[in-house]
């Protein structure tokens, strides 16, 4: 049979906003290109006219999924730039709220990963079980998805009542639904059959090409911003950074599994030590930072999330860069395709957790 | 049967399901969906060839329909007691692969002719397994025609004769009838919907009834050669038993849907050949041994 040329995208069950242009030859891939750029919105550019409290909104979009962590590594730079310093209730509620959208995150990806493998059930119980993380946020951020609830100086506002006991309430169900996930899912022989040994990112070639978070973790290479440049209060809390050496699907996937629990062990440490005091310090609503540039970086549900800013001392800033992980995941796409199966697609697309939005920003 | 099987899935995965067609938990659905396909524009895709493109899911309904004439519910509830039933039935179910080839290559769609091809693949490698686990049972039984078949279980069921031959002919049927975990030609992150791709409205409506049709007629062909058919007890009436025991078989063939993903072409493929096809003639050999073992 001769070669056939597929454009996956971008109007494909499996694609998203976003295609991937690959030739197979028979079952084979012999070439896959992805295709970037469908959901571009010009989002650093847009930023460099707002002042910096109104690009917060702006700035999650691209991550909805995600939307604290996308806006973690702004807020901390502008943070810096502007020389104003969290107090430490919010720099706990800031790490609590981060975690529950690392869960959420990582729910929502481990769902479609189980349709994107046909197993419809797997897609049902994480987006029911998100739903629970969801509330828990909406409770205290007021939305359910987009928050705009980090703001330079703190967060938006405090605690509501009964917190606490809710949040351990919803961890208790957590742990208890990933059990039934390893039955289901992690532990079912035609999931492993899928994905073990397909798609094998080596320790050397993931560093090579630089990608980042649970794609590089799964690689066996332990890196997490968390702990290498620990920022607000991570460095208080005790966690693992888990990585597992087979660098191919399986191991990205329980990578995933893995960061749930470490997230649900941060979150109960965070709300038993959280101390009383201001969640937010007083400071002119409009930021007039002094000249200068800032870079400053976390680790997002997708991996290190990064922003450049330039300030020129004006209200706005002068630059504004990111360094989105999905962008920097999206190398591994050709690398990881030629040469596996055609039915292997969907397994390696997903398993990179690739958000196009956030890739085109 | 639509109704039972979306009910159940839901309540595997903690949903609810069809609720509001009909006064009973949305049990008019299948109905009511339906008549919203029969309702729709039939379109035909510019490239494809119009003619086999639109032959291709009558012809599907024709061998589904078909093979129930073939398959008896009851002693006296049966349309056509073949002598030659079984191997009608065989030769019917290997011509679906046909129907799937032209509806494929009608298409004129690349996502189609991979999905028809995998499904060309699937079903001839599985159709060997399935006929050869069919042939026990008429080794034990002596006779192609269901009827008979079935007569000759007033002992005892042949599926305590042949588990081996059931379990095949089980797993060799939901290959043939591209349900999950072997659902690989409609696979949608990798082909959209294989073969079925560019069609919609009423004729995706014949080839879901075609496929649903013929889902029962092998539930039913698995009762009738393994469970006895319509044998039990007396004050039940025979159809009501070959009913009963068909949804059980319904039952055992849906639960994978919800708990397995979806193999990939060739670990399916190798383990049609590798497992099943040598289990099914190894089934033979246990039933050649069987027959002086019984008389």
């Amino acid at each position: 049979m001769s070669e056939l040329t597929l454009s996956v995208g971008p109007q494909h069950p499996g694609s998203g906003h976003f295609r991937l242009i690959i030739c197979v030859d028979g079952d084979t891939i012999t070439k896959a290109t992805p295709d970037p750029g469908y959901v571009h919105r010009g989002i650093e550019k847009q930023a460099e006219y707002r002042e910096y409290l109104h690009s917060i909104p702006l700035l999650e979009r691209p991550v909805i999924s995600d939307s604290n962590g996308s806006v973690y590594a702004y807020v901390l730079a502008v943070e810096r730039l502007a020389g104003l310093k969290a107090p430490e209730r919010a720099q706990y509620i800031r790490v609590l709220m981060a975690e529950l959208n690392r869960i959420m995150s990582h729910l929502y990806w481990l769902a479609i990963y189980g349709i994107f493998l046909g197993h419809s059930t797997m897609f049902m119980w994480p987006f029911g079980d998100r739903e629970v993380v969801i509330d828990l946020a909406q409770r205290v951020m007021g939305a359910r998805l987009t928050y705009s609830f980090f703001v330079p100086g703190g967060v938006r506002n405090d605690l509501p009542h009964g917190f606490k006991d809710e949040a351990l309430r919803a961890t208790e169900f957590l742990e208890k639904r990933l059990h039934e996930y390893d039955a289901i899912f992690f532990k079912n022989p035609i999931f492993v059959e899928r994905t073990r040994g397909v798609g094998i990112l080596r320790h050397d070639d993931a560093i090579r090409l630089g990608v980042v978070g649970p794609t590089l973790r799964g690689s066996g290479v332990n890196a997490d911003a968390r702990k290498d440049e620990a920022y607000d209060v991570y460095d208080t809390f005790k966690f693992d950074v888990p990585a597992f050496p087979d660098g191919d699907c399986y191991s990205r996937a329980l990578v995933r599994l893995e960061e749930i629990k470490q997230s649900i062990r941060i979150v109960r440490q965070a709300l038993e030590s959280i101390p009383e005091g201001p969640f937010r310090i007083r400071h002119p609503s409009v930021l007039k930072p002094p000249q200068g540039s800032v870079y400053s970086r976390t680790e997002a549900a997708r991996g290190a999330y990064a922003y450049f800013i330039r300030s020129e001392g004006g209200k706005t800033p002068y630059r504004l860069k990111i360094s989105s992980p999905s962008f920097r995941n999206l190398l591994a796409f050709q690398f990881l395709m030629k040469g596996s199966h055609l039915a292997d697609m969907p397994t390696i697309y997903w398993s990179l957790d690739y958000w196009p939005l956030e890739a085109d920003r | 049967m639509v109704w039972y099987e979306r009910k159940l899935l839901a309540k595997m995965q903690v949903r609810v399901g069809p609720l509001y067609a009909g006064r009973f938990e949305g049990i008019l659905q299948p109905i009511a969906d339906f008549v919203k396909l029969l309702f729709k524009e039939i379109i035909v895709p510019r490239p494809a060839d119009r003619f086999f493109f639109l032959l291709a899911p009558t012809f599907m309904m024709a061998l589904s329909v078909s093979l129930l004439a073939l398959i008896p519910l009851g002693p006296t509830y049966v349309i056509a007691d073949s002598n030659v039933a079984i191997l009608m039935i065989i030769a019917l179910l290997s011509l679906s692969p046909l129907a799937i080839m032209i509806a494929a290559w009608a298409s004129n769609n690349k996502y189609s002719l991979i999905g028809g091809l995998r499904a060309l693949h699937q079903m001839t490698s599985y159709a060997i397994p399935l006929s050869l686990s069919t042939l026990g049972v008429v080794v034990l039984s002596g006779s192609f025609s269901l009827v008979s078949v079935v007569e000759s279980q007033r002992n005892y069921w042949f599926i305590l004769l042949q588990p081996l031959g059931a379990v095949v002919f089980f797993l060799a049927g939901l290959a043939e009838l591209e349900r999950v975990p072997f659902d690989v030609p409609e696979a949608e992150t990798e082909v959209v919907m294989g073969w079925e791709t560019e069609y919609s409205g009423i004729n995706y409506g014949l080839i879901m009834t075609a496929a649903y049709i013929k889902f029962y007629a092998l539930a039913v062909l698995f009762t009738v050669l393994f469970l006895g058919g319509w044998l039990g007890p007396e004050p039940v009436p025979p159809l009501a038993w070959t009913i009963l025991k068909t949804l059980l078989v319904v039952t055992l063939m849906m639960i994978p849907r919800g708990a397995y993903p979806r193999l990939r072409i060739d670990q399916m493929l190798r383990f049609g050949w590798t497992w099943l096809l040598p289990l099914s003639l190894l089934n033979l050999v246990i039933s050649l041994v069987e027959v002086p073992l019984l008389r």
